[in-house]
């Protein structure tokens, strides 16, 4: 009771998104500071301030720069992922720049904001074509196993706009600006109410 | 330390000590000290203050760097701590690290820990229900153990009397198995939750399913209000320590109650390395304390004693505290000491759907967690092929159903605004292990801790028991939730190491015979009457209720016995 395991408490933070739970499953290793502040830099997080924003813009609320996501995601993948997973988020930071250059000639920071998320929706398409083919083969070799008690399923990273992605969605809506000014935040609900209407259209709560 | 006067006999000499600061010892301490005994509490962690020690009682979700993740390497250092369902960002600061206190796991076994004044009663799960007959007559009537020296109708009152100061929320169920207690308003089931409640009442003969009982404070009364404590405000964040004093922890009720009586002396950084037994006057005179700072030998005297190291360190202690009378460990002369350890089988889980009430939701957050279903099998009959049975949680709740496709204004307005999914319903099995003497811990005959205290060696592994009773779970739910309608069902089954139940008990059991026991219906040591058990570690059998409240009773039930025996010079 009240002993949620880790997944389900990602669930509730992301209103029972799945998107995030394999990144909360999977490991990251130690890292010490030199690595840490080898890893990224202001440019760095300015430009993941702006795919963050791209991701998730302004519109009644802020959007995921007013909430500094980028730091947030430097934060995460300097603490919380595994080397294999930082190689993959930091050649991404370039791969998206390579993408932008062959779409538009130009670097992402320098597109339009209709651009960027011209180039962001085809990433995101190229993401989730990538994680459907990756989770196919996992199951074809598993299968494939079937039977090998030493058997350990091979641990491929994510596509890199998936953890940007993934990032974003938890960075934002665990931020100020997104638990308050987009969704509903209540520190002290001071009461449970077991059975209420359900209005459809009503914003999610934070927590 | 200086204001102990630990330079002379008389600073270091009490009416009572206690060993331990948590769920059992902070009883302990508030009862002697209620009767007027100088209480000498010893804790080998840290002081927590209530309140002014939470240092993460009142951050936003935004004021955790990872937003409550632990870090990769805190989790890579810490491997067994980090299993354990609260060890996060918000309550890491009170859980014990792996390596800062090793122990030997002959078998794997997750050893969860809360080394600090309040012990573990800060970040437990808060869930209290009574005992009954069908518990305490257990061994006897099943053929294991040995039979609990007590019965429902010696710990009755002393329920009701920890009820009433803790203040616990519940319904009067009148269900026999699981006694009604002294209850504040219970938190109400949702809409899914009662319909099942309903079907199984309708459906099946004694079975039940009950709003859980929790130690929260949904209405208090005056006499929390005396505490210090205010209503429970459904933060459920409880395992930071609450402000409010809304659920029962040693630190916002009865450790501040003893202090306030002037009879309470908290000694923190105080590791227990012995009780001091005296062959001449045939009884225990005090302990012998390492600071664990400055590493001194202080000993300390009293009366009585009482140990609540929480159940596998009062084994080690007793264990540890040899004399010519005990070679074998503090009134180990059954050679049970250490023995008939158990704990609660937690390792199978049921996950389902119900397509109904789908123009109702939830509004608020249940600190209760939901539902409580009582065990139901092999209550009035032996009836399967295991002993004993399991008593299950039940939750239904709704999650949003988010649209990820795609990136900017249209994403942000299907993930701020997605519609609710269906209900899922939720339980866990909590099963009763039975003790058997080849579970068991032990002094290490060679590694010692930073205090020159032997570590302790854990041997304890599920049974073909644990093996039947899972199958039975799962078979049994899956067959309720099938016929009320319930879709998809998942049972999954893990492999999680004993520990992580967080419900070690036994091995200094109680008992009638002091050749099979180590202590007497009154949680005397049997061979040495001024010692008193009232942790986890007594438990002759573990039933399937979540301990604490037990201990509570038991704890209170004692110190009361103990100061009579003092007034008419017993002890």
């Amino acid at each position: 009771m009240n002993r949620r395991d880790a997944i389900g408490r990602v669930a509730l933070i992301m209103g029972g998104a799945v998107i995030g739970a394999d990144f909360f499953l999977s490991g990251c290793k130690p890292n010490t500071a030199t690595q840490v502040s080898d890893l990224f830099d202001t440019n760095h997080v300015a430009f993941l301030n702006e795919v963050a924003d791209t991701i998730l813009p302004t519109t009644s609320s802020p959007g995921a720069k007013a909430a500094n996501v980028g730091q947030f995601m430097a934060v995460m993948v300097r603490d919380c992922y595994t080397p294999e997973n930082q190689k993959t988020f930091l050649e991404g930071v370039k791969k998206l720049d390579d993408a932008s250059q062959k779409q538009f000639s130009s670097k992402f920071m320098d597109l339009t904001p209709q651009q960027r998320t011209e180039l962001l929706v085809a990433l995101d398409k190229e993401q989730k074509d990538f994680t459907t083919k990756r989770n196919k083969d996992m199951e074809a070799d598993m299968l494939k196993h079937k039977g090998d008690a030493k058997y350990k399923a091979p641990n491929t990273p994510n596509h890199y706009f998936r953890m940007m992605k993934e990032l974003t969605l938890l960075g934002y809506f665990t931020s100020e600006v997104g638990a308050t000014k987009a969704l509903r935040y209540i520190a002290v609900p001071g009461r449970y109410d077991g059975c209420v209407p359900y209005k459809k259209g009503d914003k999610a709560w934070a927590t | 330390m200086a204001n102990l006067n630990t330079d002379s006999v008389k600073g270091r000499t009490f009416d009572a000590i206690v060993i331990g600061s948590g769920m059992s010892g902070g009883w302990a301490a508030k009862e002697l000290t209620g009767k007027g005994l100088k209480t000498l509490m010893l804790e080998r962690g840290r002081d927590v203050k209530h309140i002014k020690d939470y240092p993460t009682t009142n951050m936003y979700p935004w004021e955790f760097e990872h937003r409550g993740e632990i870090p990769m390497d805190v989790q890579e250092a810490n491997p067994v701590v980090n299993r354990c369902y609260a060890f996060r960002e918000d309550a890491e600061h009170f859980f014990v690290k792996d390596h800062e206190h090793p122990y030997v796991q002959q078998k794997p076994f997750d050893w969860i820990r809360g080394y600090q004044v309040g012990g573990k009663s800060l970040m437990w799960a808060r869930q209290t229900q009574r005992w009954s007959d069908f518990d305490f007559e257990g061994p006897a009537r099943d053929g294991f153990a040995v039979d609990w020296p007590i019965r429902y109708k010696d710990i009755d009152l002393w329920y009701s009397y920890v009820e009433k100061f803790a203040g616990i929320a519940g319904n009067r169920d009148g269900i026999p198995e699981l006694p009604d207690g002294e209850f504040l308003p219970a938190y109400p089931l949702n809409d899914v939750e009662d319909y099942f409640s309903k079907h199984v009442k309708s459906n099946y003969k004694n079975r039940h399913v009950i709003s859980a009982r929790c130690a929260h404070l949904s209405k208090p009364n005056q006499i929390h209000i005396d505490q210090g404590r205010t209503q429970c405000e459904n933060r459920i964040l409880c395992q930071r320590g609450c402000p409010f004093g809304g659920y029962f922890s040693a630190n916002s009720s009865t450790i501040p109650w003893a202090l306030k009586s002037g009879n309470l002396t908290l000694r923190p950084f105080s590791v227990v390395q012995s009780i001091i037994y005296d062959d001449k006057l045939g009884k225990a005179t005090g302990v012998r304390v390492i600071d664990s700072k400055t590493k001194d030998v202080i000993e300390y005297y009293a009366r009585i004693i009482f140990v609540n190291a929480a159940a596998l360190n009062t084994n080690l202690l007793l264990l540890n505290s040899t004399s010519s009378r005990f070679p074998n460990g503090f009134g180990n002369d059954s050679g049970v000491l250490g023995k008939y350890v158990a704990f609660h089988n937690y390792s199978a889980h049921i996950g389902a759907e119900y397509d109904g009430f789908k123009d109702w939701t939830t509004d608020g957050r249940n600190p209760a967690g939901g539902g409580y279903i009582p065990r139901f099998r092999n209550v009035y009959k032996q009836e399967t092929d295991f002993l004993r049975g399991y008593a299950s949680g039940f939750s239904a709740y709704r999650f949003r159903q988010h649209k990820y496709d795609g990136v900017g204004a249209t994403l942000k307005e299907n993930l701020v605004k997605g519609d609710l999914g269906p209900w899922y319903v939720g339980s866990h099995m909590m099963g009763e292990t039975i003790p058997k003497e080849n579970n068991f811990v032990s002094l290490d005959a060679k590694q010692k801790d930073e205090w020159g205290v032997p570590l302790l060696n854990i041997s304890v592994d599920y049974d073909d028991n644990d093996e039947k009773m899972k199958k039975d779970y799962v078979e049994q739910l899956s067959e309720m939730f099938t016929s009320a309608g319930f879709t998809n069902i998942r049972p999954s089954t893990n492999h999680q190491a004993p520990g992580l139940d967080i419900h070690e008990m036994g091995g200094a059991r109680m008992g009638n015979d002091p050749k099979t026991s180590v202590l007497n219906k009154w949680n005397q040591v049997h061979t040495c009457k001024n010692v008193f058990v009232t942790d986890g570690a007594c438990m002759t059998s573990t039933s399937c209720q979540n301990p604490s409240l037990t201990y509570m009773a038991l704890t209170a039930r004692a110190a009361d016995h103990a100061i009579r025996e003092m007034n008419k010079g017993n002890i």
